[in-house]
């Protein structure tokens, strides 16, 4: 389906404009789930909710509605820390230390498996 | 490397973009428009297949069709919180909604006059969304990328689940199976306009292609859901309503008649049979629901009070 709904002659295509809101919102949370027994969570979305108990709730309704979860948590998204892209770049694009990879090393093919 | 160098890197290499990356403003635009929209779609999309959860045939029926709902609103929810990535809020854009500034799939604005509508929207409309969103699935942009494939999942059943209750029709009464004709008339030319204008009359396809948020055109689309649903209408012995309908050999596709671009662009417009009624009754149920929102915020401040 286009939801990319078309533009009809003489409107504009984007809509700067910000919308004012008359009323606080309900934070927002990141859902963790756990698909079965074994494996670690995974981030899965987000959603917003006035507390971690209708957190924990919605996360459930909207997120496992199918058996995907064992287990679920929810994180308050301010709660979050990240480093910005440029900062991770540094250490991913730059890897100088090759001989902290496994595959850098030769080992005879007579000594077999290692 | 410029942030600029580095995201046109991204892209080229199959990449995804990701939130905090940088990207030119009119990709992230394009994005929050289209993303809301598509939200926007799922969530007033709602009504049609409500209108018809009190009268459904059976009560096997009624259970599938308030999952099916129920989904939807999952899928506005996976779709709002993409969005909010880019920087927006959720009820920012519900604003936009209801003052008439954002738009939703034009299919939603035409009526579900029978039962025999809930099959057919299962089977052409969500049969269309899926054409649609397995090309999102590899959009360039990971959260909206990441939604699609949760979406298809659920919209496989909606579809199935649509087709199998027409076959219940289609080998029912004569009077059912008229039913399920009628519903295939009057959704048939909607179901081909939710691909959008021709590729030559489409604004901004050339650039979200180049940004591999769109990486198939209206056009071929189109040609696709026809190809794949001609065989489908066959095995229920309905009709699809274009007499220019036919298998062309040297093609190795089905040519059809084409739209009725006046009507599409009345309906985009605004001007269609339900799209006053939807935006009301979204803006009703948002306002109805304010006390339940206070509410609970002021329940969670009094229990973060006392637990302190």
């Amino acid at each position: 389906m286009t939801y990319d709904v078309p533009v009809a002659p003489g409107e504009s295509a984007v809509v700067e404009e910000r919308a004012e809101l008359s009323a606080e919102t309900w934070p927002m949370w990141e859902v963790f789930v756990r698909a079965r027994r074994g494996i670690a969570h995974v981030h899965i979305g987000s959603l917003h909710a006035a507390d971690a108990e209708t957190a924990l709730q919605n996360a459930r309704d909207v997120y496992t509605r199918r058996g995907e979860g064992a287990s679920l948590w929810v994180v308050r998204s301010s709660e979050v820390h990240a480093f910005e892209p440029e900062e991770i770049s540094d250490f991913v694009d730059a890897n100088e230390k090759p001989y902290r990879l496994a595959t850098t090393y030769d080992i005879p093919d007579e000594v077999g498996h290692m | 490397m410029t942030p600029e160098e580095r995201f046109e890197a991204i892209i080229a290499a199959e990449e995804k973009i990701e939130p905090p990356d940088w990207m030119p403003d009119a990709y992230r635009n394009t994005l929050i428009r289209q993303i809301a929209q598509h939200a926007h779609s799922e969530i007033i999309g709602m009504q049609p297949e409500g209108n018809w959860i009190s009268r459904a045939p059976t009560l096997h029926r009624k259970a599938i069709l308030m999952a099916k709902v129920q989904d939807e609103a999952g899928h506005g929810l996976y779709l709002y919180s993409a969005a909010e990535t880019l920087g927006v809020k959720r009820d920012e854009l519900q604003t936009l909604l209801h003052q008439g500034k954002h738009k939703y799939s034009s299919i939603f604005n035409y009526p579900t006059l029978s039962w025999a509508d809930i099959g057919t929207i299962g089977w052409l409309v969500d049969g269309a969304a899926i054409t649609n969103q397995v090309m999102l699935t590899r959009c360039s942009y990971g959260p909206y990328a990441r939604a699609m494939v949760r979406i298809c999942k659920e919209e496989s059943f909606h579809q199935r689940q649509g087709y199998e209750s027409l076959i219940a029709l289609c080998s029912g009464s004569p009077q059912q199976k008229a039913m399920a004709q009628d519903a295939l008339d009057r959704w048939w030319w909607p179901s081909l306009m939710m691909f959008g204008p021709h590729d030559t009359d489409s604004t901004h396809t050339e650039q979200s292609m180049e940004w591999k948020i769109k990486r198939v055109s209206n056009d071929d689309l189109r040609q696709q859901f026809v190809d794949m649903t001609v065989p489908q209408a066959d095995y229920l012995g309905l009709t699809i309503p274009d007499p220019e309908l036919r298998w062309n050999e040297e093609r190795g596709h089905y040519d059809f008649g084409e739209i009725d671009w006046d009507e599409f662009w009345a309906v985009v417009k605004g001007n269609g049979p339900m799209n006053r009624d939807r935006v009301d009754h979204k803006v009703a149920a948002w306002d109805e629901g304010s006390w339940v929102r206070e509410a609970a915020l002021a329940h969670a401040a009094k229990r973060a009070e006392s637990a302190a």
